[in-house]
This record gives structure tokens, C-alpha cells and sequence, in this order.
């Protein structure tokens, strides 16, 4: 092998900077690329839905506060997982999720499937004082969340922005977002079956038990308890098709 | 003359641009300050104001200081001694939060229940801490030190190596302070938001620029390897960040952005940043540094030309690939995650490729190994990026992966690779760097090196034994039966079987600390112009180039 063609690169610093770029651009091309244009990848289901503006409030607090970095949102394809916590995620489960939130490391368990399996009553005391309910917990305390208030004021341009990114939310459901979000803590109120015709399954209810505001907690509480139920696995068939 | 006059002119140009930023950064901060939407954008934009302000008081104190004494020539070596100061600093911050949530972890009172102080949001501060802050700075401050000299030029630009070193500082100071107050987009490794990512776009490109413009301005024919990898760090680590960090900002006021990608696509998007910054921030970059500092402190060459070449070209080419080991038995189609583990087993040859070249300069200088600390830290950090690099290959083997992922064996490796590669790498060249940029007969003292190198060492045996155990436990806990075909243990079963390992790392974790805290206070020492306590006991090389030529200079005469 002649090695004093690799002089073209030692010399010239442009030639090396262009065959860097060309050589490590290829990797991602090919991985990359073709997970937005194969139909394979995404395979729909029945029963997906953009989050309520309370879950996506809910799901941004949980962004916020590095939930992810304990708790995956990703149940593998192996036995064991599938009986702990659930069915196997599908990639359709995570569609509408901007960013993702399947998570790196159990610190604490999957939380995919962990909507309904508890009450709204053990989430609050849970996430205001774990050891109270799990005395080996590691977890931190979020007492605090119960106490900040939400007006849903900006909650709308945060709807609307991610209609920009391409979930597909209505311009009535953008339009209505700041009263969907007080609808859904409000059982008795007028909104709360409007809200449950735009998000079917969403579930109304005062979900930190204090009537007196919306807050934080309701929030991501809310948010806990939706996740992984859109998905009606009763009549899901692994093997397809289930396109809807 | 013309030239001269040319080159006033020219210099006057640079400073009026440079003021015109800062000033402009003024206006900018003070836009979002003021018509910020929320507190946290505010905050950013009085600080990012703050930060402006200072560089044009500087700048314009610069001006009207007498152009004469401004040295122009030799070597720029001003910001490096900044990046390396910073270094140094950042390092110890970013250990010490790591420490703190390794604590945390053990003994959760410790998060306080507070918003500012909770694991999750410490933990960002902590991998940025290091990774960017300590690591970014360890490359900004070896690259440009190393250009120079391998290109025997002067960095190019007057005012812009000075914004790329304090531009960066301010970057981290905004996502550190983003961090606590709960500004994140949650991307591992990319958490800043929109603002900050751009803002570190500008730094990076003018990191780009000044890195070109002195490889072009080089008085050697052949560009030398190290650059070779620094170029490639910084040139991949752009594509990632622009091509990662894609996000429609809800407001141009609000710090509240959203990644353009969703679910599958944002999962792969991210781990093949994640696993790139891996591959090009910790290591291509930190390889740089390997190819310069170890024949350089050695005193040998390079053990061989032609395996820097195939292992430079196979390991930029494979890295690439290898993020979907991170997603295995995921959603992600599998076609993905097999093209992701196979590229990841490939990737061992060109690692170790790497490794022996590093360990094989030293031919005909183990005996150095024994008498000088800065050398065996340098060696032992290339041999447990053999190490990691061996054990990354089998964790991205689907069946390993199984039982490894979200378990703390990946912690462990983590570390293995960060405390013990890149760490170690970085704190040799921060020693040998200290006394050459400072104009040292030597470092204050050996044997603080010598006990940095013991307590780290053993710190970082407690760190990743400790991760082994308590992962390969984990794993194998969840997917334990009993008898009757139930799964034996409940996952918080899982949790309080981790404690005594999560102590046991802390504790290692805490040796680390300690063993940072010896080389601040050694390098202080040694800037302050302390004179080296053991000074016949170090090598030639560990002064600064001018102390070098004669032996008699550098070295007090060996009879007591």
C-alpha cells in the first residue's frame, strides 16, 4: 500500500475538514434518513391521541424536572419486563411525544404503563413524600408542586407550537386549550365533556384533591395517570394488521 | 511600512467590530430581560447583559492602552491559560455535583425537596459539568496550545480566540444556572434550551475558524495527527449539535422550546448525538491529546505513522454508526439496532488501534512509568480507554444489552471511560501544560501528583467495581423467577438491594474529589511561582521550554 497518498490530507487543510465531513456524515444518513420515510417504522394503532392540554402541562413539568433521568418510558421486548409492567411499548405510543421520553437508566421503575395502576391520592402523597408510601424509595420529595398554582395563560402558544412540529392538533382544540385545561379539574363544570369529545379518554377529575386551584401537581398527576391507557390491548394483535 | 500601517489599520477595524458585539450583546440581553415571558429567560437575559458589559468595559480600556504593548508575535497563548485555569475549575465543580448526587442516591434526604437541589436537576449540572465544562475546556485549552506548536504558528485572531474562551465560560454559566431553575429540552447531554444552543453555535464557529485559519497558516508541510483529531472533534460535535438540538422555540422571548422530531425519530436522532459525543467530544478530541502529550512528555515518537491513519479514518467512520446500541429491544425497528451493534463491535479494532499506539510510544521509556507521576497518569488513562473500549463492544451486544441497560453497569462503564480515559488524560496534560504556559522550572510538587494519581486511582477502582456489582445484580434481580414461575422480586426490592454499592461508589466518588482538590492547590501553587518543592526528582520535561536546553538550569545540582 502506497502510504504517501494520505499526503493530500496532511497537506491540505481544507481536503482533510471536506473527507472528515463526507466520512462521518454516512453513519447517520443511512440510520437516520429512512426512519422518516418508511411506513414500517411507525405502525399505527387505534386509540392514539395528542395529549389534553393538562397532560401535555403535566408531561412538561416532568420534562422539567429530569423525571427521565430514573424513570424509563420504553418497556423492552423481553419477557420479564412484559410481566412487570405491561405490554411491550409500540413506537406509535411515543408519536406525538416532543421530545421523547423513553429514558436511560431505572433508578426507579418503567413508567409507561403506569397509568391506573395506583390512585391520584398515592401519586400526591407518593410524590410529596415517597418514603411515606415506599419506605425504600430514593426518590426526591415534590411537595412543592401542589402549591404552584397553573392559570393555563400560556398554555395555548405551547399547543400551538407543537401543532407547528406536526402533532395534530385542531385549530380548535389550539383554540380552546386554555379552557380544556380548567375543564379537565372540573367534573362538574360545562367543559368537561367538549374536552372528553376532542381527547377521547381523557379522564376529568380533581387529581391532587385540593379544589381550591389547579396546580402543578394536577398536572403531572394527570399526565402519570394517562400513561400507556390509549392503547386498548384487549384487542391489539401483535401480528396485525392494526392500521386504523 | 505599508504593512505596518496595514496592519493598524487593520487592528483598529478588529477592535471597533468587537466592541460593536459586545455592544449589541448589551441590547440583546437587555431585550430579553425586559420583554422576557417568563422569569427564567429574564434571569439569562441580565446575566447575558452583565457578561457583554465586562468585554466592552475591557475592550475599551484595551483600546487606549499603548499599542506597543501589544505583543503580536510568538505564540497567543493568553486564552489557553484561560481554557486551562477553567479547566481546572470546572473539573473540581463538576466532580464535586456528581459526588453530591452519587450521596443523594444513597441517602435521599439529601435532595432537600427542594426545586434547585433535586437529583434531577443536579444531574444535568453534573454530565455538563464535566463533559463540557472540564472536558471542553481541557480540549479548547490542548487544541489551541497544540496547533500552534505542531503548526509552529500563531493562532490567528485578535480578538476572537478571546470570545471563543469566555464566550464558552458564558455558555456554561447559562446552562448551569438553566439547569437549577429547571430550563431544560431533557435531551441527555444536549439539555440547554434554544437560546443557549445557539448561542454555543457561535462559539463553536468561531472555535472552527480560528482552529482553520491557524492550520492554514502553518510553517510545517504536514499537518500533524493530533490536529487531525482535533479538527474532526470539532467539526463533528457542530453537526451534531445543529442536527440534534432542532427546535421550534413556543416564544422568541421564552426560554420554552420544542424538538421538531417526536417518539422513534427523536430517540435515534438523540442517542446517535449521544453516543457521537461520546465518540468525537471524549474521545477523538481527548485522542488528540493522547498524540501529543505522551511522545511529548515520553520524549519518544509516535509508535506508528500508518496505524494513526487507519485508526484515525476507521474510528471517525464507525463511531458514527453506533448509537442505536442504545435503543436495543426498543421500539426502534431492529434492522436499526443490529446495524448499531454490529458497527459497534467493528469499532474495538480501531479503539485499540488507538491504544496501542498511545501505550507503544512509550517503547524504550517504561522506565519513566516508575519516576514520573505525569507520564503514568497518562498511560494509565490510555489503558482504561482500553478497557472501556473493550467493554462498550460487548454491552452493545443485544443479548448482554438485555440484562446491562438501564442498570448502573452502563453508569460504571460511563465512568470507567470518563474518570480513567478522560480524566486522567486530561489532568497530564494539565499538568505538563501548567509549567510550559506559565514559564516553570517544574511543578510545585511530584509527590502531591504522585498522591493525586493513588487516590484517584483508587477512587475510581470503588467507582466502577461498585457499578459492576449493583448493576449486574439489578439486572439479574428483574428478570429472576421463582419456582412457581412469578418474578421473584418487586422492582423497590430491587432498589434497597443497590444501597450499599450507591455508598460504596459515593466514597469512591469522593476520593476523585479529593484527588482534583491535590491538583488545584499543586498548580496554584505552581502559577504563583511557588519554587518546586522536589524539583531534581522531575524530568527535563517538565519545565517550560526555556528552562529546558540546559540541565544545569533546570535541575539544582544533585550533591546535597
Amino acid at each position: 500500500m502506497d502510504w504517501s497518498k494520505h499526503k493530500i490530507f496532511e497537506t491540505n487543510s481544507i481536503v482533510l475538514l471536506i473527507g472528515i465531513l463526507i466520512v462521518v456524515s454516512i453513519g447517520g444518513i443511512v440510520e437516520i434518513a429512512p426512519l422518516f420515510w418508511l411506513s414500517s417504522t411507525i405502525e399505527k394503532v387505534k386509540g392514539m391521541r395528542p395529549y389534553t392540554p393538562l397532560e401535555q402541562v403535566g408531561r412538561d413539568i416532568y420534562v422539567r424536572e429530569g423525571c427521565y433521568l430514573c424513570h424509563s418510558q420504553m418497556i423492552r421486548s423481553l419477557r420479564d419486563e412484559v410481566e412487570r409492567y405491561g405490554h411491550y411499548s409500540l413506537a406509535a405510543e411515543s408519536m406525538y411525544d416532543h421530545p421523547f421520553q423513553w429514558g436511560s437508566k431505572r433508578t426507579g421503575p418503567d413508567l409507561a404503563r403506569v397509568g391506573g395502576k395506583y390512585s391520584d391520592e398515592w401519586h400526591t402523597l407518593h410524590m410529596s413524600n415517597p418514603r411515606a408510601v415506599v419506605p425504600e424509595s430514593v426518590m426526591p420529595g415534590y411537595a412543592w408542586l401542589a402549591k404552584r398554582k397553573l392559570d393555563g395563560k400560556d398554555v395555548t402558544a405551547n399547543i400551538a407550537a407543537l401543532k407547528a412540529v406536526g402533532v395534530p392538533y385542531t385549530d380548535e382544540m389550539v383554540k380552546q386549550a386554555g379552557a380544556d385545561l380548567l375543564a379537565q379539574v372540573d367534573p362538574d363544570g360545562d367543559g368537561a365533556e367538549a374536552l372528553q369529545k376532542r381527547y377521547p379518554k381523557a379522564q376529568v377529575r380533581q387529581f391532587d384533591g385540593n379544589p381550591e386551584f389547579v396546580s402543578e401537581m394536577d398536572a403531572l398527576v394527570a399526565y402519570l395517570q394517562m400513561l400507556g391507557t390509549l392503547v386498548d390491548f384487549t384487542s391489539f394483535d401483535a401480528s396485525g394488521p392494526n392500521l386504523r | 511600512m505599508t504593512s505596518n500601517t496595514q496592519k493598524i489599520a487593520w487592528n483598529a477595524f478588529s477592535d471597533a467590530m468587537a466592541v460593536a458585539g459586545s455592544i449589541g450583546g448589551i441590547i440583546l440581553g437587555l431585550v430579553f430581560a425586559l420583554a422576557g415571558r417568563d422569569d427564567m429567560i429574564k434571569f439569562h437575559g441580565w446575566l447575558f447583559a452583565a457578561a457583554c458589559s465586562v468585554a466592552c468595559l475591557i475592550l475599551l480600556m484595551r483600546m487606549f492602552d499603548d499599542e506597543e504593548n501589544v505583543d503580536d508575535t510568538g505564540y497567543f497563548d493568553g486564552p489557553v491559560r484561560v481554557a486551562t485555569v477553567a479547566t481546572i475549575f470546572w473539573g473540581v465543580v463538576g466532580f464535586l455535583v456528581g459526588d453530591i448526587i452519587a450521596w443523594q442516591l444513597a441517602f435521599p434526604v439529601l435532595n432537600l425537596d427542594l426545586p434547585w437541589t433535586s437529583f434531577g436537576r443536579l444531574r444535568p449540572l453534573h454530565t455538563s459539568g464535566v463533559v463540557f465544562a472540564f472536558g471542553g475546556n481541557a480540549l479548547i485549552a490542548t487544541s489551541l496550545y497544540v496547533v500552534q506548536r505542531t503548526c509552529r504558528a500563531r493562532m490567528v485572531g485578535r480578538w476572537s480566540p478571546w470570545f471563543l474562551v469566555w464566550g464558552y465560560q458564558l455558555f456554561i454559566v447559562l446552562a448551569a444556572t438553566g439547569y437549577i431553575l429547571g430550563v431544560t429540552q431533557s435531551k441527555e447531554y444536549a439539555e440547554p434550551e434554544w437560546y443557549v444552543d445557539i448561542w454555543l453555535t457561535l462559539v463553536w464557529v468561531v472555535y472552527l475558524l480560528v482552529f482553520m485559519g491557524t492550520l492554514m497558516r502553518r510553517k510545517e508541510p504536514h499537518i500533524y495527527v493530533a490536529n487531525w483529531f482535533f479538527l474532526s472533534f470539532i467539526v463533528t460535535v457542530a453537526m451534531l449539535h445543529l442536527v440534534n438540538n432542532a427546535a421550534l422555540p413556543v416564544s422568541f422571548l421564552g426560554s420554552k422550546s420544542y424538538i421538531i422530531y417526536s417518539g422513534v425519530q427523536d430517540a435515534m436522532t438523540q442517542w446517535w448525538y449521544g453516543h457521537n459525543a461520546v465518540g468525537f467530544f471524549l474521545t477523538a478530541g481527548f485522542l488528540g491529546m493522547m498524540y501529543y502529550f505522551v511522545p511529548k512528555r515520553a520524549e519518544r515518537p509516535v509508535y506508528s505513522y500508518r496505524l494513526s491513519i487507519v485508526h484515525f479514518w476507521s474510528i471517525i467512520f464507525l463511531y458514527i454508526w453506533a448509537g442505536p446500541h442504545h435503543l436495543h429491544y426498543t421500539a426502534l425497528p431492529d434492522w436499526a439496532q443490529t446495524l448499531g451493534m454490529t458497527f459497534s463491535i467493528m469499532l474495538w479494532m480501531p479503539s485499540w488501534g488507538g491504544m496501542i499506539n498511545g501505550l507503544m510510544t512509550l517503547s524504550g521509556a517504561w522506565d519513566k512509568l516508575r519516576t514520573d507521576p505525569v507520564i503514568r497518569m497518562l498511560v494509565v488513562s490510555v489503558a482504561f480507554y482500553g478497557m472501556s473500549t473493550f467493554e462498550g463492544p460487548l454491552m452493545s451486544v443485544k443479548a448482554v444489552n438485555s440484562l446491562s441497560h438501564y442498570t448502573d453497569w452502563t453508569i460504571g462503564h460511563v465512568h470507567s471511560g470518563a474518570l480513567g480515559w478522560v480524566g486522567f488524560v486530561s489532568f497530564g496534560a494539565v499538568y505538563c501544560l501548567v509549567p510550559w504556559l506559565w514559564g516553570r522550572k517544574g511543578l510545585y510538587s511530584m509527590k502531591l501528583v504522585e498522591w493525586h494519581f493513588w487516590v484517584s486511582t483508587l477512587g475510581i477502582l470503588l467507582y466502577i467495581t461498585s457499578m459492576w456489582v449493583s448493576g449486574i445484580l439489578q439486572g439479574l434481580m428483574w428478570r429472576a423467577y421463582d419456582q412457581l414461575g412469578f418474578l421473584e422480586y418487586s422492582f423497590v426490592e430491587t432498589v434497597e438491594a443497590m444501597h450499599p454499592f450507591y455508598v460504596i461508589r459515593a466514597v469512591g466518588g469522593l476520593m476523585f474529589v479529593v484527588g482534583s482538590l491535590l491538583m488545584a492547590w499543586n498548580l496554584w501553587k505552581t502559577v504563583y511561582g511557588e519554587e518546586p518543592a522536589d524539583l531534581r526528582d522531575q524530568p527535563r520535561v517538565a519545565a517550560a521550554p526555556e528552562f529546558r536546553e540546559s540541565p544545569a538550569m533546570a535541575r539544582p545540582a544533585a550533591a546535597e
